[in-house]
């Protein structure tokens, strides 16, 4: 009687128990599904920016590495072979007929070919991709510095954001897009790289052209880039969050 | 009359005072969603390395799922060249009907299921919480005199560290008198001092803007790979500590432990303290 009472108990006390966990954990993923929380806890985003880019100051420079570490194999993340058709005609033309536009709240729009883009100043270096998964790759990035191309278009004193096109659908559906603020875009390392380890960008990379944001996270270097535009807010482009994993609930700002 | 009253009746010392029960708390909340959100981040890629980059041929420690002879799904651990087989709990979790490949289970993680950014909000929000509050808590220890009081060990707690060590292995506790022992404020000390700095500054080492403004606190960590698993294994000592501390409560009277930590209880005094003052004396 006494050891079934015990028994009896126990149960009770693991079912109590199991119930309070449970409890406790379908609160936090209710919590999580809540928008008033969402906007809360995204606060500390906005934090994050001021104290980050006040720390490391606008031209504060990402550390670059010696030859000796880059990676051999620079590992691909999201679309790594694009299949809409217009890219896989220009690939086909090993990007002879791609063309880079730049447009939007510009003096000057530009439409420049790859050799165009080659034949400018370039800068290489050698950084750290990080992945918001949390690994890391080191390679070597060459390419023309972006604030040279919106100093040649001629930026908008009303531009506020420059936005990056995508001709890869990763969803299937939806053109992958970025965007950054004008101090990150025009940062010094901040490139336009159409070569990765002092060979063509391979596709898996992003060719023929890709954008390199070192002080950021892997997803808002937009690849297989077709057009830039300058515009003073992004609210309506695609899902109104200023990019194609923001739209999906990632934050914008991806410095940390 | 009032006024002897008044003259007999003791200083109201503290067995905590507010601010450590406050912080105390606060940190508690704030160390589950932290931990919890910490390995859901983790699960994206539930794998750790040395070094600035990773190097996928080689994590010193991976969790990850392979399929069995019979067609079953075993989740596995890799601890450097040893593999343990940790079905159900690592690398392949969840009820019979819905188990997935994932590091650790949902039960330990914010959110359950896989939501790496959301599990990246809690964790920035919990993370300027726990950092601003140990920031004001590290003020008022300096200031108020509660580390040179409390936590600092007297020499002649140094010197019987090797007996308190002895001691606390025969589970035997020197609950009596007012103050820390020595094993237990070398612990909180290690803990304010080394693992909850170190905790804030590799989790800054894992942001790309934070290298740029301190690259130099990267290359001390031995680079991001390094920092991203010096922080786990960081956060799995504080999960020992908490272990740890949580048994010392239970052996220790818990209900009173935890009342005077809400409460701030009533400091017992040593006769050292209370020689040449009354004030202390109950009334």
């Amino acid at each position: 009687m006494k050891r079934h009472d015990a028994a009896g108990r126990r149960r009770f006390l693991q079912r109590a128990a199991l119930g309070v966990a449970t409890l406790g954990l379908a609160g936090c993923d209710r919590l999580s599904r809540n928008d008033q929380v969402v906007k809360t806890l995204d606060l500390a985003e906005r934090l994050n920016l001021r104290a980050q880019r006040f720390l490391a100051g606008e031209r504060g420079l990402a550390p670059e590495y010696p030859p000796s570490m880059i990676d051999k194999t620079f590992r691909p993340n999201g679309s790594t072979d694009p299949q809409a058709s217009r890219y896989r005609q220009l690939a086909a033309g090993q990007f002879r007929d791609w063309r880079l536009e730049i447009g939007g709240l510009v003096d000057e729009p530009l439409s420049l070919s790859l050799a165009e883009l080659q034949a400018m100043p370039a800068r290489t270096q050698i950084t750290r991709h990080d992945c918001v998964e949390g690994w890391s790759a080191i390679g070597q990035w060459r390419g023309p510095v972006l604030a040279d191309l919106l100093e040649r278009a001629g930026v908008k004193p009303e531009a506020r954001y420059v936005v990056f096109h995508c001709m890869d659908q990763l969803g299937g559906e939806d053109y992958y897009y970025e965007s950054l603020d004008l101090s990150e875009a025009r940062h010094p390392q901040t490139i336009l790289a159409y070569s990765l380890n002092d060979a063509p960008l391979p596709i898996a990379n992003g060719a023929p052209l890709r954008l390199r944001a070192e002080r950021q996270l892997g997803y808002k270097m937009a690849k297989y880039l077709s057009a830039i535009t300058l515009v003073t807010d992004f609210d309506d482009i695609a899902g109104g969050k200023g990019g194609y994993w923001e739209d999906r609930g990632y934050t914008w700002y991806a410095g940390i | 009359m009032t006024n002897s009253t008044a003259r007999i009746r003791p200083r109201r010392e503290r067995r905590h005072r507010l601010p450590v029960r406050l912080w105390h708390w606060v940190n508690l909340w704030c160390l589950i969603v932290l931990l919890m959100s910490g390995l859901q981040i983790f699960n994206a890629h539930p794998a750790l390395y040395w070094g600035s980059a990773s190097n996928f041929d080689d994590p010193w420690l991976e969790m990850y799922a392979i399929r069995g002879a019979e067609g079953d799904i075993k989740g596995q651990t890799a601890l450097g060249p040893w593999v343990f087989d940790t079905t159900g709990i690592l690398g392949y979790s969840g009820s019979d009907d819905n188990a997935s490949v994932r590091g650790f289970p949902g039960w330990i993680t914010l959110p359950s299921y896989q939501f790496l950014t959301m599990g990246r909000l809690w964790h920035f929000f919990f993370a300027w919480l726990f950092a601003g509050a140990g920031a004001l808590f590290a003020l008022y220890a300096l200031f108020s005199g509660h580390l040179k009081r409390d936590l600092w060990l007297p020499a002649s707690q140094w010197r019987g560290l090797g007996r308190d060590i002895l001691d606390h292995l025969r589970l035997r506790f020197h609950t009596g008198h007012g103050g820390y022992n020595g094993l237990q404020k070398l612990s909180y000390l290690g803990v304010l001092f080394v693992a909850l700095p170190v905790m804030i500054l590799t989790g800054l080492c894992m942001s790309p803007t934070f290298n740029a403004a301190a690259p130099w606190l990267l290359d001390l960590f031995g680079g991001r790979q390094s920092a991203r698993s010096i922080h786990f294994i960081v956060a799995g000592s504080l999960v020992l500590f908490v272990i740890v501390h949580l048994l010392m409560v239970l052996l220790s009277g818990p209900l009173r432990q935890v009342r005077d930590m809400l409460t701030g209880g009533r400091r017992d005094v040593t006769p050292a303290e209370s020689q040449g003052s009354t004030q202390h004396e109950t009334p």
